[in-house]
């Protein structure tokens, strides 16, 4: 009996000791940390390479000029100019998106979240689960076929705004139900047991509780969709000129960055190209900056009014 | 000095009376979570201006017996309600009651403190008035702080009413919850086990406040600490299963219970 006991204890000693357990947690850590590393490796690289070669096409009249052409001593044509119009078209079309996309989204995503739990509602979020995964390109498709020609809308900054918000909305949706169900019981019992009526404890006290969420990922999806550039190839057009109004052409920094990157005959272009690509980065950036502070503090940074 | 006036005036009145107004009345009051019969054919007199408290082991309906009477019970889905529940002699289930007039009357205190998290001090008081369309400043600071002051919390937040009503201690949440449920003006103020999740100090102080509002209001607390029961209320019932077993003085109730299922349960013998 005794000797089996001391086999065993033996054998584990043998197969276990310290320095094969610390052994068997550093290959875990640099398999973790290797891993880590291979992932960052993408993101590292995209912005070395864009803030390398945009960097250089930075300049004040490259943010807020216009585009334009000129000829070289040589005879060959040269892209002079900015891209003002284009980050203009954007900020056009992520507020008119937001205008759309944002009221729409939220009532739908108060109303899954409050009176969603039925065969209805259950289809309803089915439905906006399908068509948060479209691919945008079959989205501008439709708005094209529908609104530019069916509609005879025409190239418009609205037919662009449209597109965006048929992608914005299912996030804006879901977001919204997901912080509005985030709403503890209690909060809305102590809202109805003061005798209010059910949609003004909703929008003043349950939505308030649930704003950051909210307010995250409103500006979430339109960091998303400020860098979607498929469906506004079919949607937008393009344009030289400031933005005149929701019927006519934009320009927009995703369709901007493709038509400057893919044009190999004009010198200055694809240098104008990365440098349109870091403006959307930033601008992306910003976004998720705002959504940081936006949710940091929870009721010192924006005091609530009824 | 009108005011004195009428208290002179009505004061005999109330004392010759023979019996004490009742406030509210449960007639046959059932009430179900789908299949489950969680209240069965509890018949209840709460008298006006004092404190009523309801006693019974977890489970037995307490606290559905008074979500039923300011309508919050219907709000669970699959809760269904039969009986009445009279509320000045008009049923609160008849016919035409819009539910929400019926929780203006009939205000409610919960088990967990449960201040609106981003709302100010003052605001988590002002609630009730303002999303029902009070906009005068002057009203809804005079509600405030008499809210405040009823709830024996004015001295302690008067400097910090615009701090979150979430930064506030327990105690203080729970008071805070009292202050924004009288706001309103209720008749009557239903309490669920305003303090089980309080520690002994803050405790006595909400039981010394509910003594206090017993002059102006009906106060109704459900309570399974049976010494609760006995020190702040004027009458106790008792509830075991989903039915009234026993309802009456609480004094009487304590020292001499009638039914033997009241006597085992306040002597420890199950429960």
């Amino acid at each position: 009996m005794e000797s089996l006991q001391g086999n065993w204890r033996n054998s584990r000693v043998r197969t276990s000791t310290p320095s094969w357990r610390r052994f068997k947690d550093r290959i875990a850590f640099s398999l973790g940390f290797l891993c880590v590393t291979l992932a960052m490796i993408p993101l590292a690289s995209i912005l070395f390479e864009v803030v390398r070669n945009g960097a250089t096409a930075l300049s004040v009249q490259f943010l807020t000029g216009t585009p334009a052409l000129v000829t070289l001593p040589t005879g060959n044509a040269a892209l002079a100019g900015g891209i003002a119009v284009s980050i203009e078209g954007t900020l056009v079309l992520m507020g008119l998106t937001a205008v759309i996309a944002v009221p729409i989204g939220l009532l739908a995503g108060v109303y899954l979240a409050e009176f969603g739990d039925n065969r209805f509602g259950r289809s309803i979020r089915f439905l906006n689960d399908v068509l948060s995964e479209f691919p945008s390109i079959v989205i501008g498709i439709l708005v094209y076929s529908i609104l530019v020609v069916g509609l005879r809308v025409g190239f418009s900054a609205f037919a662009g705004g449209v597109a965006l918000s048929i992608i914005m909305l299912p996030i804006v949706t879901r977001t919204t139900e997901e912080s509005i169900k985030l709403v503890p019981r209690s909060v809305r019992d102590a809202a109805m047991a003061l005798g209010i009526r059910k949609w003004r404890a909703t929008i003043s006290v349950v939505l308030s509780t649930a704003r950051s969420g909210v307010v995250t990922g409103a500006l979430l999806s339109i960091a998303r969709i400020s860098g979607e550039s498929a469906p506004l190839l079919l949607t937008i057009g393009t344009s030289s000129y400031f933005f005149s109004g929701l019927n006519q052409q934009v320009d927009a920094l995703p369709v901007r960055i493709f038509l400057l990157s893919s044009e190999n005959y004009v010198s200055g272009a694809q240098q104008q190209g990365w440098g349109a690509a870091l403006i959307l980065i930033v601008l992306v950036l910003c976004l998720n900056l705002a959504v940081r502070i936006a949710t940091r503090g929870k009721y010192g940074a924006v005091r609530s009014r009824i | 000095m009108d005011k004195e006036l009428k208290a002179e005036n009505t004061k005999p009145i109330l004392i010759s009376r023979p019996v004490e107004p009742l406030k509210i009345q449960t007639d046959k009051l059932n009430a179900w979570f789908g299949n489950n019969h969680v209240l069965k054919d509890v018949s209840l007199r709460i008298k006006e201006n004092h404190v009523t408290a309801i006693i019974g082991p977890s489970g037995c309906g307490k606290s559905t017996l008074i979500r039923c009477m300011n309508r919050m019970h219907e709000l669970v889905p699959q809760a269904k309600v039969s009986g009445a529940v009279l509320l000045d002699d008009a049923n609160v289930y008849a016919k035409g009651v819009d539910p929400v007039s019926v929780r203006r009357k009939i205000g409610m205190v919960f088990q967990k403190p449960n201040p609106f998290p981003t709302m100010s001090v003052y605001d988590n008081v002002a609630a009730g008035l303002k999303l029902n369309g009070e906009r005068d400043h002057a009203r809804l600071d005079r509600a405030v702080k008499r809210s405040l002051d009823l709830a024996f919390l004015w001295e302690e937040v008067k400097h910090e009413l615009d701090k979150s009503g979430s930064s506030l201690s327990g105690g203080q949440q729970q008071r805070l919850c009292i202050a924004r449920a009288l706001a309103v003006e209720p008749e009557v103020l239903l309490m669920d086990e305003p303090c089980s999740a309080l520690d002994p100090i803050a405790t006595a102080k909400i039981e010394e406040l509910i003594t206090n509002l017993k002059d102006q209001y009906t106060v109704v607390i459900v309570t399974h600490n049976m010494q609760q029961a006995a020190r702040v209320s004027d009458y106790t019932a008792f509830l075991y299963l989903g039915q009234l077993i026993e309802y009456g003085e609480t004094t009487n109730l304590f020292e001499n219970p009638t039914e033997e299922l009241t006597e085992r349960y306040l002597t420890g013998k199950f429960g």
